[in-house]
């Protein structure tokens, strides 16, 4: 649908976009993203000839756009901008309707079309029809942006940080309408943005650029899971990435600091610990901070009557796992035991931290179901906290 | 002072249509014509240098110098330059000085319209007649009208100058008034043309209110 071959832009000695190939398909959502200056806005604007390139060849429809004229060239395409870019003297029927009017479509044509759009995001035509931009909220603003690029029924749409001026509630918000129209609809869609979270979220596919150069163009999960380099991944975030539990070691999703009590201290001192930090297991450690078991709840209660020291009551070789293991071995190792919970320990026994059902969350839903985790990405991140 | 005003009521119900074909004149000739022909000259000049850089600065420095030149000395300078008297020197002299205030406001109107919204204009297929047209002409308009308000009010004050050169209007009064040490009568052309330029300052208003889309209102 949209071709680059060899395309390169310089300003003066500058060289914004360096040998740029990429062929974007029919139906294909494609975001474009990178750090600032990376070239992506160029990128997208050479499209509509916004901008020219210096050399090589960009196909629109497998015609070569420099044989076109550009002003019938932009009325095939829609196109959206950063700043919401609605006209403020012009009524939002009329904005939405500019396309249609510069195609010479009929009054009656027109206000069909402006009903029918509205309509498809559920905005009342007859109570917006005849008002102004500045009478209209950011997110809704943004919607009438998005209806006027769609309002001739072009096939490619180019988008240029659409949302970024929204507030990061209606922004999700808009993303997901966008995705809801662009599953109806199949149009062409580049999708400028600097932000990961919402490219991984609509995109088919990512173009990740960098210095006016490709870095790396997958669809998100192939970006999430196999990162061309270090930049990627950098760009992407860690948090981000999907590993496998056969690659995160234990130290890394551990909780640092478990709740431990010294050997020698009384059972009583136990149960107030557990009450004043809400678990129901303390680690035994003797002086050195060696493991030497876990007492639990029951053990505590159980022995109160005799006395003793926490020490005496503790069940000794507690099952644990050693540092530089991987989280599918501490699986495993839960999973024989049935325990809800593994410490962690170095080679002289040493205790430095705990495992919990919690901790593991985020990582298996991360392999479990990689949609979720890419797109809800809040959730993942939460959990990871909650541990 | 009463009897002052009382002798300028006596002038003027003596001879009441001497004084509405002053008024008249002074609209007609000295506000009307001179401002229309400089809104015909200067808004599309204006634009045009708004459109190219070489033009903006030579078009911007001419009427700069132009509106710098004492009233007066214009006025004389048109009859220097064989215009004669009578309402022609008036006219492209009060026609010079509209000039400046109408391209200047129209050329910074049409500059300061955001550049997203050009881009997103050209982006959408305008061509850049239906830019103009549908885009920055509707969103420069308050502030090219402001111009012309600015302009009207010059040619009101200025305008009774014109009676030096012989060009009638509310001016005559005043140099009669001067002429023959008559403080009334620089009352009877003084008081009508303050009125007039109030007047015409706030009607000019309305009429901007009125033609500018309700999307635009209240955003000066």
């Amino acid at each position: 649908m949209v071709r680059f071959e060899n395309v390169s832009k310089k300003y003066n000695q500058l060289e914004v976009v360096k040998n740029l190939n990429l062929e974007i398909n029919e139906g294909e959502l494609v975001t474009l993203i990178g750090p600032s200056g990376c070239g992506k806005t160029t990128t997208l604007k050479m499209i509509n000839r916004l901008i020219e390139p210096t050399s090589g060849t960009i196909y629109v429809n497998g015609e070569d756009i420099r044989k076109q004229d550009p002003v019938q060239l932009r009325r095939g395409i829609g196109y959206v901008i950063q700043q919401i870019g609605l006209f403020p003297n012009m009524t939002i029927a009329q904005n939405i309707a500019v396309v249609g009017k510069l195609l010479g479509w009929s009054k009656e044509k027109a206000a069909a079309r402006v009903e029918e759009l509205l309509e498809m995001v559920n905005m009342d035509p007859a109570s917006y029809m005849d008002r102004y931009p500045k009478e209209l909220s950011g997110g809704q603003q943004q919607r009438i942006g998005v209806l006027r690029a769609l309002a001739a029924n072009p096939k490619i749409i180019l988008m240029d940080e659409p949302f970024g001026a929204l507030d990061p509630i209606t922004r999700e918000q808009l993303q997901g309408e966008l995705k809801k129209l662009q599953a109806q609809l199949h149009k062409t869609i580049v999708f400028v943005t600097h932000d990961m979270d919402e490219a991984l979220k609509i995109a088919d596919r990512i173009v990740l650029m960098r210095d006016g150069e490709i870095v790396q163009a997958a669809t998100p999960d192939q970006i999430l899971r196999n990162p061309a380099n270090d930049f990627v991944a950098s760009f992407i975030g860690k948090d981000r990435l999907l590993r496998s539990p056969d690659e995160v070691k234990v130290e890394e999703v551990m909780i640092t600091d478990p709740v431990t009590i010294e050997y020698n201290r009384g059972l009583a001192e136990a149960l107030e610990r557990m009450r004043k930090s809400r678990v129901d297991s303390l680690m035994v450690v003797d002086d050195l901070g060696s493991l030497l078991g876990v007492v639990t709840i029951k053990d505590v209660q159980s022995a109160l009557n005799r006395g003793g020291t926490v020490g005496d009551s503790a069940a000794p070789h507690p099952i644990a796992v050693y540092t530089g293991q991987t989280v599918r071995e501490a699986v495993f190792i839960m999973a024989k035991h049935n325990v809800g919970y593994l410490p962690v320990i170095n080679d002289q026994n040493q205790l430095k931290g705990l495992i919990t059902r919690a901790s593991l969350v985020g990582i298996l839903t991360d392999v479990l179901w990689p949609d979720l985790s890419s797109s809800h990405n809040v959730f993942t991140s939460t959990t990871k906290e909650a541990s | 002072m009463l009897e002052t005003f009382n002798k300028v009521y006596t002038f003027i119900a003596n001879d009441p249509e001497q004084f509405l074909s002053a008024i008249q004149d002074h609209i007609l000739l000295l506000v009307l014509v001179p401002v229309s022909l400089a809104i015909l000259v200067a808004v599309p000049l204006g634009i045009l240098a708004s459109r190219f850089r070489w033009l903006e600065k030579i078009v911007l420095s001419i009427t700069s110098i132009l509106q710098t030149i004492p009233s007066l000395a214009l006025l004389a300078l048109m009859i220097v330059l064989g215009m004669g008297i009578g309402p022609r020197p008036a006219i492209t002299a009060l026609f010079l000085y509209s000039l400046l205030p109408i391209l200047r406001n129209t050329f910074i109107g049409i500059k300061n319209v955001d550049p997203f919204l050009k881009e997103a204009a050209t982006g959408m297929g305008m061509t850049n007649m239906q830019r103009l047209r549908m885009v920055e002409l509707p969103i420069a308009f308050s502030v090219i009208m402001a111009g012309i308000r600015t302009a009207t009010v010059i040619c009101i004050g200025t305008g009774t100058l014109a009676a030096y050169v012989g060009a009638g209007g509310l001016g005559v009064f005043i140099v009669r008034g001067l002429q023959l040490f008559r403080n009334y009568l620089l009352l009877v052309g003084a008081v009508p043309a303050a009125i007039l330029a109030l007047l015409a300052d706030y009607l000019l208003g309305k009429l901007e209110y009125f033609l500018i889309p309700r999307g635009l209102r209240g955003e000066q």
